[in-house]
């Protein structure tokens, strides 16, 4: 019996999940210590907590969600950047009406 | 004879894996559920009609806390199909209880915060910030408090009927549920609480 076919062809890895774990932590320990010690100069502090947030998204996605350029994830992987454009759409239509109504009725 | 049994076998391997891609497609309309969530905070994140910020309402060790909980929960559930994996049925089982503890403990952290803001008269009437503030993140922990439920409907499963195609099948949805949870999660602590707070 193969019991690895239930992994889409993925065998699970401790070592990879260690790591994913590690970088996800380090990530959080950077972004709660940009608030925290308040040290970097607030223009700084965001541009790194932003950058931050998504380097640790792109590690989850990878290291706990699997995701990858490989062909069992093909599709996976087309779902969610399709998605991600719909996502940003939204986000960034949305503050940009709103900003641009709110300067208008100054 | 084996031929047979092999066929079938990657017939549910196959059926398992179309599941597991339609909860994929799932999780991506639940993602656009928190795009018009957040993109709905954006725009009232400062909108606080005189009453307190972030800088005033949240703390951030305690943020830290609840934050980890949540990280190390979705590593443990990792672990725990790692297990599964292995075939190693008490090893998935205490894995998922401890996932489960964890998991609980982030919600309860989250609904003490909720009703401590409320019983200070900051509650969702307070402000168009707190407005959008509750219902992100009240969604949030909406779908964790689920996410909850399934896992102990899973326990029973595991601990009942074993290791069965059925129960690894449904224990590979819900770890794509609970890791997802988690990186919606980085999104609601970086651009709710940390960029209000910096």
């Amino acid at each position: 019996m193969n019991h690895d076919t239930h992994t889409s062809g993925h065998p699970l890895s401790f070592a990879k999940y260690l790591l994913g774990f590690g970088l996800a932590i380090l990530l959080t320990l950077v972004s709660f210590g940009l608030v925290a010690f308040g040290v970097a100069p607030k223009n700084f502090a965001v541009i790194g907590l932003i950058v931050a947030a998504v380097v640790q998204m792109l590690v989850h996605l990878h290291y706990f969600l699997h995701l990858d350029r490989s062909k069992e994830m093909r599709w996976n992987f087309i779902a969610i950047v399709f998605t991600a454009i719909i996502l940003f759409i939204f986000v960034a239509g949305t503050v940009w009406v709103m900003v641009t109504l709110h300067s208008r009725m100054m | 004879m084996n031929n047979e049994a092999n066929l079938h076998l990657a017939a549910e391997a196959h059926q398992s894996e179309n599941k597991l891609f339609g909860f994929w497609i799932y999780l991506m309309s639940d993602l656009i559920i928190f795009a018009v969530l957040f993109a709905t905070f954006a725009t009232m994140a400062t909108s606080f009609a005189g009453g307190p910020g972030p800088k005033q309402l949240f703390n951030l060790p305690y943020l830290f806390v609840e934050t980890m909980f949540l990280l190390i929960s979705s590593w443990t559930y990792g672990l725990s199909m790692i297990s599964l994996q292995n075939q190693k049925k008490n090893a998935v089982l205490s894995l998922l209880a401890v996932t489960f503890l964890l998991g609980l403990g982030f919600v309860v952290m989250e609904v003490t915060e909720f009703h401590q803001l409320i019983l200070d008269g900051n509650g969702p009437d307070r402000s168009s910030f707190l407005s959008a503030f509750f219902t992100l993140v009240g969604t949030h922990g909406l779908h964790v408090s689920f996410g909850l439920l399934w896992m102990v409907v899973l326990m029973v499963q595991v601990a009942k009927k074993g290791l069965t195609a059925g129960v690894r099948s449904r224990l590979m949805r819900l770890s794509l549920f609970w890791h997802f949870l988690d990186v919606i999660w980085v999104g609601v602590f970086t651009f709710v609480y940390l960029l209000g707070m910096v």
